[in-house]
């Protein structure tokens, strides 16, 4: 899987499960402001990670992290590690 | 001590998705019980069950709001909005004032085992995710409720097996008939899963008359072979007569007396002494004869011994003053943590629409039985005073008395 396919594969679980509309999705946008994500929201990006990508991030990884290009970025290196 | 007034209500069950759906079961003797396969599948001795469609949230809750709420739930949601509305308490209402949430509700079985069963394959806690420990516990639809209406008053579920939603109504008028709360959301919800089922279903207590759905629940009839579970979700909106006169509201009827007891007696087996000190408890409290009654919601569930001890404890109680008596149960199955709390919406619903509903597939009532009043089929009649009786497992009863407002 390629970083665009990457990308999108993130793109459309953030768009089903966390109901944001893809228009918003921008890559230098907030992640937890434009996702209205609280600490119990974390959880459920592990579950979306594993059950994309099929490995298992820890929650606390998510604390350096801002924007949605940090996220694919973050992605994109754990899938490259895998 | 402070009047307790019923100001709005609201049903999700297995004959109706709201009020006048229900209503229109209830007088014509709609059944609500089919056939779950998947139950025959895993080894159930019985697959009948009341079947419900799950409501559709995904315009009305946002993911958060959702993601906690168990299937219960979502039934406890939708019959609480419908009972907000005839209360005319919208949310900004609820969320500004001392409100508070009482429901019962037994158990929460499937999301429970659907966590355990992502455990064993993921070996991972995480990745249960963030909604299941919401879904799970007992107290499920009151903190997922609470937290959706913002409500700031009393919060707690009560938990009193197939009494656990009259308890709640009980509760409820307790608390306000004290002047403690002014305005209580109270009710009862029950899954409807073949998770929360297999380990009842194995002890023999489910009718296996499959061959007729319709048929299949019959309270006091001699035929009957046991009960039909069943669940969705009903909501009786409780408040002062003070706070109810203030706001204008519409008052469906007065909370008047209220019975509980123990049966110290077997953990499933009912006896009869259990529910006549019930009965008697509720009566003296609303300070009624047994003249006065007009109709009784029986507890009945279809079961040999249930039925019976219940119908000997009615004759016991009221002797040659026997009201109308009928069992829902006969057209939406046992809606358990749920029932106290439907039966008294369904009651309700006949009172403010002059009928009693019919216990259907009763054609051949118990010799012991005979001298009690049955709603054969419906009964076209206007009457003002009812009394809602629910027994549980461990012998918890609870007997409530409701009358028109004047």
């Amino acid at each position: 899987m390629n970083r665009d396919e990457i990308i999108e594969k993130i793109n459309g679980f953030l768009v089903d499960e966390f109901e944001v509309e893809p228009e918003v999705i921008e890559p230098e946008a907030n992640l937890k402001e434009t996702l209205d994500l609280d600490s119990l929201d974390y959880v459920d990006l592990v579950v979306e990670i594993e059950s994309n990508f099929g490995f298992k991030v820890n929650p606390e990884d998510f604390v350096g992290i801002n924007t949605f290009q940090d996220f694919y970025d973050y992605v994109i290196q754990k899938a490259e590690a895998a | 001590m402070n009047r307790v007034v019923i100001t709005g209500i609201g049903i999700y069950s297995c004959i109706g998705k709201n009020l006048e759906e229900v209503k229109h079961s209830l007088y014509h003797g709609k059944s609500g019980i089919g056939i779950d396969p998947e139950r025959k599948e895993l080894g159930f001795r019985s697959s009948l069950t009341g079947i419900l469609e799950k409501p559709v949230l995904k315009e009305m809750l946002n993911r958060r709001q959702r993601i906690g709420l168990a299937e219960q739930g979502e039934y406890a949601y939708m019959s609480t909005i419908e009972a907000m509305k005839m209360a005319n308490m919208d949310e900004e209402f609820l969320a500004s004032q001392n409100v508070g949430i009482i429901f019962g509700n037994d158990s929460s079985a499937k999301p429970c085992i659907e966590a355990v069963d992502t455990l064993r394959i993921k070996k991972d806690t995480t990745l249960i995710g963030s909604g299941s420990i919401f879904q799970s516990m007992n107290s499920t639809v009151t903190m997922n409720l609470a937290t959706i209406f913002k409500l700031k008053g009393i919060n707690f579920t009560v938990s009193a097996a197939c009494a656990s939603g009259s308890h709640s109504i009980g509760l409820g008028y307790m608390m306000i008939k004290s002047g403690m709360q002014d305005k209580v959301i109270c009710g009862g919800a029950q899954e409807v899963n073949y998770h929360s089922m297999g380990s009842f279903d194995g002890l023999g207590t489910f009718s296996i008359q499959e061959a007729n759905p319709a048929a299949s629940s019959r309270p006091f009839d001699k035929k009957r072979d046991g009960l039909v579970p069943s669940g969705g979700a009903a909501t009786i909106i409780i408040e002062s007569l003070e706070s109810a006169k203030k706001r204008g509201a519409e008052i469906l009827g007065e909370i008047i007396g209220y019975g509980f007891s123990s049966n110290g007696d077997h953990i499933s087996h009912p006896n009869v002494d259990g529910p006549a000190r019930s009965l008697e408890m509720a009566m003296e409290q609303a300070r009624v004869k047994a003249a006065d009654i007009a109709y009784i919601n029986a507890h009945a569930t279809s079961t040999l011994a249930g039925d019976l001890n219940e119908g000997k404890a009615i004759l016991q109680v009221f002797g040659d003053k026997q009201p109308y008596l009928s069992s829902t149960k006969s057209m939406t199955g046992h809606e358990m943590w749920m029932a106290g709390a439907s039966e008294v919406v369904y009651s309700l619903l006949m009172m403010q629409n002059g009928f009693i509903a019919p216990n259907i597939n009763l054609q051949d009532p118990d010799d012991e039985l005979k001298d009690l009043n049955f709603a054969f089929d419906v009964v076209e009649k206007d009457f003002d005073l009812f009394l809602s009786n629910s027994f549980g497992f461990g012998g918890t009863n609870s007997s409530l008395i409701i009358k028109k407002f004047d």
